[in-house]
């Protein structure tokens, strides 16, 4: 079936001509129009932009030109801007919204003639780790429909995992791409911060925020990765480094390979999960790489750091959702006052008004040497951990979340074991450290996923690693039943 | 008042002539209509990200270098965070714990003559916000956005002032100061420059200062000096009546000629500064400093010690030529074009004269700017050159700059086409005295009787004879010669 074909083969056969890129994007319109409504993962269906799209496609095709994204269809997470097109950011605040531009990443994978489908289901400005702060309503899970699919790029790991398009993009502030991936069974890469634009991305946490893809396989995602990723001089805090050939160097041999295992990481870690993660690491021993295991000492501080971090940034730059030149305005405000109170506070949810609060307290006179500068201080002892351990070690290794898919409605009422749900991911955010995650097996019929992070810009060598760690194992070749 | 010591610090915010906005790629043109230079990105549209201008962190780097200011090598714009309808991101980016110029000072001259110096804290690049309107809108505000994200560089004093008059005297020298970088129009009218005055008290001989009130958004000299003027008095009397002066933010209304209280500092925003994460600390290193500083022109001081120097003008006087860079390039050229033919400093004082003096009023009468003057440098050299040889004299010159700067033509044409030539010929103009003399046998009696005022008369009536054409200094000389002259008259 089509939608079981890697993008790889996908390319080759619109080359070839065996199929059109209008029939592949029918092919998975039509598989959402089936399957998503027992998943919520999509907000918005852009079929008819899609198909014309895909006809421009296949015209650029018919003149002889190739590419590896020409005429591949794609689900992008609701938090990029695209141009004519709704982009709510998972807010009532932006239902309304039809944003006047695209992001850089839309132009980018627009331009290399990749085809739009829809804008995937999210929390709420990417806040939450569930995908149910999401002001359409949370999506399921595809291994079992009570099950979150993890946050906030819940919508786009879903559709991923459900087979509803061949590759989709994520955002990822504190484990936003790499924890759904690990709970719906997909491969999700967060690049190094600055190696992907955030021009266009509507912003959660500045220092934190990177876009990055969904994909099924590490290849799929090291081609997407190679389109979306480059300087862009719309982002100062893009970085104007080349872009490596990902795909040429998937292949890079293991061995030597130095693979560092988190000691904090396997603290108190689940033995089932534990298990697969050590079950990885022959996988990989097998291929010729040596494992040692490595600390960071201040990274149990990670998530108090970041719940400090990313609601301060969170609480400044939501404040341009003031009712006043687009977005949610209130009926009949009185004054000035009215209109900011109630247009915030019926167009926020409670996450959302729970990360501005706790932001706007860390920030302000009196408490921001205690919080936010504290929090500031250890980020960069945090950072000088990783700095410290990839002194020693290539990569590090472990697991993306310390248990599988929760079911939905079990943490929503209690913010900070949702927030411990992100123990193991927010550490590369804190040091703009790119990781991804891979299926590595299964816990209760759940997948699991193993993380690999590596030192900035070691993107190649990750999706590497994860490419023949893929080439080595099937797990991420499982489909959800009903979705094969 | 004698009891009380004045206490004045300055924030001076110079709009800087940058073509597009300090963070977007907007216009910065004043006066274009609501909202048509304000893009995605100054409106805050939801995804946007800030790219610092580089030509704003030159023009900052310029003043600081002007000033002697350290630069500082890594500068950081941080957010201010309020809500207004005028703010459209909800903050303002602006430089706090570290601003590009640190610590320099510039010199005042005080009435007395005496040099004053004023330190400056720091200056720090930001954005302007948009503006509200009010008028013309039925129960609702407009919001014109085209200013929003305008760089502005800020400009702090340090509490160096002890008078209103020393803070004109302090603005006005900035205000010379960033034309001359031409890093800002200096518009007032416009905005483009305007200051708030830190004003406080204390008991002569006190070393603490007194509360200090902010007065708000004053954009006139005359404000300034007024503003701070009633700010004084207000808080004398305040305190002299038993009552103490509280820290708040007051505005100047200029129509009542007081100021009022804004906010208190409780009511005071609480704004929340942290380091914007979209923009990377400014690293400015010793080469692009060097590269500013080859772009400093002659600074107003040099200037005017130069021309002191050179001239042999006053200090007033080049101090006045130096205001701007254009009134001074306006003098030299005057004497380059007299230059041609003469050679002391006799000239230079001739054309200083005329510049501050005939040049200047036409210009205030006609509220024209020195660049835009009717009569050219050449033009006004070629007039000057006619007095100096003598051609006319210095009254009639007068009239003929006034022929210049109506129909805009050169001295010798108006000088031929008049027939303004003056009378250097002695045996023409001893015969126009003989005749004066003749017709008026009287007043020639009276005179030779010790009426020594009517030497006038007889000047006038010269004068009168000749059109006014006589040369003065020969017609003194010949007249005072035949008045006295024991000859009897023909």
């Amino acid at each position: 079936m089509l939608h079981n074909l890697s993008i790889g083969e996908l390319a080759d056969r619109l080359a070839a001509k065996q199929i059109s890129s209008v029939e592949l994007t029918r092919h998975f319109l039509g598989r959402i129009e089936r399957l998503n409504p027992r998943l919520n993962a999509l907000i918005t269906l852009t079929a008819e932009q899609a198909l014309d799209s895909a006809a421009a496609a296949d015209r650029r095709l018919a003149a002889g030109e190739r590419g590896r994204l020409l005429g591949i269809p794609l689900i992008h997470k609701d938090i990029f801007c695209t141009d004519g097109v709704r982009t709510s950011c998972g807010s009532r605040m932006l239902d309304n919204f039809i944003a006047p531009y695209d992001a850089t990443i839309v132009t980018r994978l627009k331009s290399a003639g990749a085809v739009m489908l829809g804008k995937a289901n999210m929390d709420e400005f990417a806040m939450g780790s569930s995908n149910e702060t999401s002001y359409y309503g949370p999506v399921k899970n595809p291994w079992d429909t009570t099950k979150v699919p993890g946050g906030s790029s819940g919508g786009s790991a879903a559709a991923l995992a459900a087979r509803l398009a061949p590759f989709s993009t994520g955002t990822d502030t504190g484990g936003s791409i790499r924890q759904p991936a690990a709970l719906t069974g997909v491969t999700g890469v967060k690049p190094t911060y600055g190696r992907v634009s955030r021009y266009g991305m509507i912003a959660f946490a500045s220092s934190l925020d990177q876009a990055g893809v969904f994909a099924r396989t590490a290849a799929d995602a090291a081609t997407v990765l190679q389109i979306m990723a480059g300087f862009d001089p719309k982002d100062s805090t893009s970085v104007d480094t080349p872009v490596p050939d990902y795909p040429a160097l998937l292949d890079a041999p293991l061995k030597g390979l130095r693979i560092g295992l988190l000691r904090e990481f396997f603290d108190g870690l689940e033995t089932r999960n534990a298990a697969l993660i050590h079950e990885a690491l022959r996988v990989y021993t097998s291929l010729g790489a040596d494992t040692a295991e490595v600390s960071l000492p201040h990274l149990p501080l990670s998530v108090p750091t970041y719940y400090v971090v990313a609601p301060a940034e969170c609480s400044s730059n939501l404040s341009r959702f003031d009712g006043v030149r687009f977005g949610y305005r209130c009926p009949a405000p009185a004054d000035l006052s009215d209109l900011y109170k109630r247009s915030r506070g019926e167009g926020f949810g409670a996450e959302v008004k729970r990360r501005i609060m706790t932001g706007t307290y860390v920030l302000s006179a009196g408490y921001f040497d205690a919080y936010y500068l504290k929090a500031q201080k250890v980020r960069r002892l945090i950072t000088d951990d990783f700095r410290a351990a990839f002194q020693k070690v290539d990569m590090l290794v472990g697991p993306t979340t310390p248990t599988p898919a929760f079911a939905i409605g079990a943490k929503i009422d209690d913010p900070v074991t949702m927030y411990l749900n992100d123990i193991y991911t927010i550490g590369a955010n804190l040091a703009g450290l790119p990781g991804l995650s891979v299926p590595c097996g299964f816990v209760d019929g759940l997948p699991m996923g193993l993380q690999l992070i590596g030192p900035h810009f070691s993107e190649a060598r990750l999706l590497g690693a994860a490419h023949q760690f893929q080439r080595a194992t099937t797990w991420h070749g499982h489909t959800p039943g009903g979705y094969e | 008042m004698a009891d009380w010591e004045v206490v004045i610090g300055l924030e001076i915010h110079a709009q800087l002539a940058t073509k597009s906005k300090i963070f977007s790629g907007s216009a910065t043109a004043y006066g274009a209509a609501p909202n048509s230079q304000a893009n995605l990105v100054d409106l805050a549209y939801p995804g946007v990200l800030p790219v610092l201008n580089a030509a704003a962190v030159r023009m900052a780097v310029k003043f600081g270098l002007a000033i002697g200011a350290r630069i500082a090598r890594r500068s950081i714009f941080a957010r201010k965070n309020y809500f207004y309808p005028d703010l459209p991101k909800g903050y303002q980016i602006s430089q706090y714990e570290h601003p590009v110029v640190g610590k320099g000072s510039l010199s005042v001259m005080l009435d007395d003559g005496m040099l004053k110096t004023i330190g400056v804290t720091r200056a720090h690049l930001e954005e302007d916000a948009g503006k509200s309107l009010h008028e013309g809108l039925a129960n609702a505000s407009g919001i014109d956005l085209n200013r929003a994200g305008t760089p502005l560089l800020e400009i702090v004093s340090e509490p160096d002032m002890r008078s209103a008059k020393e803070a004109v005297a302090y603005m006005k020298k900035i205000h010379t100061l960033v034309r001359y970088l031409e890093i800002c129009d200096g518009n007032m009218q416009e905005g483009s420059f305007r200051c708030d005055a830190n004003v406080s008290v204390r008991p002569r001989g006190a070393e603490k200062f007194g509360t200090r009130a902010e007065v708000k958004n004053l954009n006139s000299f005359r404000f300034v000096e007024k503003a701070i003027q009633h700010e004084v008095a207000r808080q004398i009397e305040l305190i002299e009546s038993g009552g103490t002066v509280v820290q708040e933010t007051r505005l100047y209304d200029s129509d009542k000629n007081e100021t009022r209280s804004m906010r208190s500092k409780e009511e005071a925003n609480d704004y929340r500064y942290f380091p914007d994460p979209d923009l990377l600390p400014v690293e400015i290193d010793e080469e692009f400093i060097d590269a500013v500083r080859a772009t400093l022109p002659e600074l107003p001081d040099e200037k005017a010690a130069r021309f002191a120097r050179d001239f042999g003008l006053s200090a007033y006087d080049s101090g006045v030529l130096c205001a701007s860079r254009d009134l001074g390039a306006y003098f030299e050229a005057v004497v380059r074009a007299l230059g041609a033919t003469h050679a002391s400093q006799t000239h230079a004082k001739l054309a200083a004269n005329w510049v501050m003096g005939e040049l200047s009023s036409a210009l205030n009468r006609d509220n024209l700017d020195i660049a835009a003057s009717r009569v050219s440098p050449a033009a006004l050299g070629g007039l000057l050159a006619r007095v100096e040889d003598a051609t006319i004299s210095g009254k009639i010159a007068k009239d003929v700059f006034d022929t210049m700067w109506s129909e805009g033509k050169a001295a010798d044409a108006i000088i031929e086409a008049q027939g303004l030539k003056q009378i250097t010929d002695s045996g023409a103009i001893e015969g126009v005295i003989d005749a004066v003399i003749a017709a008026n046998p009287k007043q020639l009696a009276d005179y030779r009787g010790g009426k020594d005022k009517l030497f006038g008369f007889f000047v006038g009536q010269v004068m009168k004879a000749t059109g006014g054409k006589a040369n003065p200094a020969q017609l003194n000389e010949l007249l005072k010669a035949k008045l006295a002259g024991g000859e009897e008259p023909v």
